[in-house]
């Protein structure tokens, strides 16, 4: 595998839940300043690998390199301290806190002051923060002091993305970031995600709307039965191509055996 | 879902409308939240004119006085409910936790003549130790506190017997134990409590106003923080009259102030606060954020542990003494009921700490009351168990009307 300058480097990654087979070998590269779209049916191990990146679940086997050095990712913290920020699905956020408390959660911002426990929370620079963060994604949210309980689902995506580029991220995972969201807001994530890429962030994409993926991404990598099935430059490839790797039936498929298996499963 | 298209108009203008937007979000919080503090105002205004009407006693400072003391203590183990409940845990072990370390403190104290510094410190290592225990358990392994705290509602019951020993009762002498609850300052010192706690309540809410300011944010407007320290400063001079004018400021009621203020501070503006209140609301939210999840239940049950056993010890000062019934009857379920019946919810993530001494003075005024008619303990129980459930049923119609508005 080449490792030229590679960001985040997956080689031979696997990960077992009881009899499931969720990645099987999976190798995956995210260089700086490039999308990735991570593609693949329902089950193919999309979300797996990116909370195996996370540290959500730690690999099985396999290997891990960020920046060109072995790590270990065993817990979310250790993929955050690195420099690597997840948006998940089900976005994880608390409902009865507002939009400033959960962009910060676990990142809370603190006045200087003797004693680690009763530091004052520096509520005005979080707001603050939390502001600039949100307007430089032209977010509408009508206060930073609402309940996030009381968002609407883009509202909330927003907000998650935001709560992402707190910690200065040098990779990105975003799980189906546009899945809940309406036209114009999907624009403004995708222009989002655009902008990412231009200040040398590489990202990682999850989603289901291939024109979307191709829309964005640099590079497309496709997933089947949690195995690799496929990595295309964008530019090069159809969504034709794309469509045939991710179902394993007609050309471009690089496994034809695992569609066999896919059929007994079904 | 789709709120956006309409928002869209209004997000332009985010940065100058958002003055409007806030106090329109302010109305929203005021009908949907904080109503409900209003609401148990106006409740205890209410219990207030009943019982006065029924004996004119009540209302009067003597009475008000002893109405300070008897609280004291539940509302002292209540503050540490209020963070179990913040977690959406119960902790029922409170009441036997209580009257376990006042026995402590009075064995060592009386019978192996500690000072009463180092036995009232005692005492509260022993609550710290078994909510670390028993908040511990409830993490690990994973089984629900409400059986983890029955058992020990019951293991410490035992453990007060065997502590006390043959006797059953120990008379607390040492008059710096017995001074906790039963000292009270002049009026010339209660007056310089209350100008202090104005000054301070003055100079925190204009530092935040300032710096939210000074960070280019929206501040509240000036008449209405002018309004929160009137307020303040309105109840605090009324409180402090009505004492000077019986025995003088208790410095019980000092304690259970400064807990209260405290663990008010520690769960709104520290970061371990902040994070008691994200596990409470999606714990699963709050591991991924980086949040060490068992730890704070761990320090969540220790708070509870540690602020039973104060109680306790506020509880044996003021009795004399400890004996085979102390934290037992229904302190534990007073406890817990007094901050549900002022807002904390016991479904999780929503509460304040406030809410402990709020909660205290309504149950307390009800138990006070009803001694001063000496109504009978059939008709005590049966009021107290209706105003428990009255309690909870206020706060799960509270919990359906978010989710009919579609807050969670």
């Amino acid at each position: 595998m080449s490792s030229n300058g590679a960001l985040l480097e997956l080689d031979g990654v696997s990960k077992r839940f009881g009899p499931v087979q969720a990645l099987d070998r999976v190798d995956f590269t995210v260089h700086a300043g490039e999308v990735v779209g991570l593609v693949g049916d329902n089950g193919a191990g999309k979300s797996t690998l990116v909370k195996t990146i996370a540290g959500i679940h730690s690999a099985d086997e396999g290997r891990m390199r960020f920046d060109g050095r072995e790590i270990k990712v065993s817990r979310p913290q250790d993929a955050t301290q690195l420099g690597i920020a997840t948006v998940y699905q089900d976005l994880a956020l608390c409902d009865n806190l507002d939009v400033v408390a959960n962009i910060f959660l676990g990142q809370e911002e603190v006045s200087p002051g003797p004693g680690e426990v009763s530091r004052q929370l520096d509520e005005a620079k979080m707001e603050h923060r939390a502001g600039e963060l949100l307007s430089g994604l032209s977010v509408t949210i009508p206060s930073l002091r609402t309940e996030v309980g009381t968002l609407s689902g883009g509202q909330r995506q927003q907000v998650a993305v935001a709560r992402s580029l707190l910690g200065e991220p040098r990779v990105v995972l975003l799980d189906e970031p546009t899945a809940a969201l309406g036209v114009p807001q999907t624009k403004k994530v995708l222009s989002l995600i655009g902008r990412l890429r231009e200040r040398g962030l590489g990202v990682v994409v999850i989603s289901h709307n291939l024109a979307n993926v191709f829309e964005v991404a640099d590079r497309i990598v496709v997933l089947r039965l949690g195995r690799t099935a496929g990595d295309f430059k964008a530019e090069q490839t159809t969504e034709e191509h794309v469509v045939s790797a991710i179902t394993g039936i007609g050309e471009g498929g690089n496994d034809r055996d695992v569609g066999t298996e896919r059929e007994e499963e079904g | 879902m789709r709120g956006e298209g309409a928002a869209a108009p209004a997000a332009v203008a985010q940065g100058s409308g958002r003055a409007g937007l806030l106090s329109r979000e302010s109305v929203r919080r005021f009908v949907q939240g904080d109503l409900a503090s209003v609401r148990v105002v106006l409740g205890l205004a209410l219990i207030w004119i009943i019982f006065q009407s029924q004996n004119d006693r009540f209302l009067s400072a003597e009475n008000l006085t002893n109405l300070m003391l008897q609280i004291t203590a539940i509302g002292l183990i209540s503050v540490g409910i209020v963070y179990v409940l913040l977690l959406g845990e119960i902790d029922l072990s409170v009441g036997a936790v209580s009257g376990l370390a006042a026995a402590v403190m009075a064995v060592l104290n009386v019978k192996h003549g500690w000072s009463p510094y180092l036995a009232i410190a005692a005492a509260v290592l022993v609550g710290t130790a078994i909510g670390v225990l028993q908040g511990s358990l409830f993490s690990r392994f994973g089984i629900p506190s409400f059986v983890v705290t029955l058992a020990g509602l019951l293991a410490w019951q035992g453990a007060l017997l065997e502590v006390l020993g043959s006797t059953g009762t120990i008379n607390i002498t040492d008059p710096k134990i017995t001074g906790l609850a039963n000292t009270f300052y002049s009026d010339a010192v209660g007056w310089i409590f209350c100008a202090a706690i104005i000054v301070a309540f003055a100079a925190v809410v204009l530092l935040g106003h300032r710096r939210r300011v000074a960070a280019g944010l929206a501040g509240e407007s000036v008449p209405t923080l002018a309004l929160r320290v009137g307020l303040v400063a309105v109840i605090s001079i009324v409180v402090v009259a009505i004492l000077n004018s019986d025995r003088g400021v208790p410095l019980a009621l000092l304690i259970l102030l400064a807990f209260v203020l405290g663990f008010e501070y520690i769960a709104k503006r520290t970061r371990f606060g902040r994070h008691v209140y994200a596990v409470g609301g999606n714990a699963e939210a709050a591991r991924r954020a980086g949040i060490r999840v068992n730890g704070v239940r761990v320090a969540v049950f220790a708070i509870a542990g540690s602020m039973a056993a104060i109680g306790g010890i506020m509880a044996a000062s003021r009795l004399l003494a400890v004996n085979q019934g102390s934290g037992g009857s229904e302190l534990l379920l007073l406890a817990i009921a007094g901050p549900v019946i002022a807002g904390t919810s016991l479904f999780g993530g929503r509460g304040a700490v406030w809410t402990a001494l709020l909660g205290a003075l309504v149950i307390g005024s009800i138990s006070n009351g009803m001694d001063l008619l000496a109504l009978s303990s059939a008709v005590k129980f049966m009021v107290t168990g209706g105003v428990l459930l009255l309690a909870v049923l206020v706060d799960a119609i509270a919990r359906q009307q978010r989710q009919a508005a579609g807050r969670v």
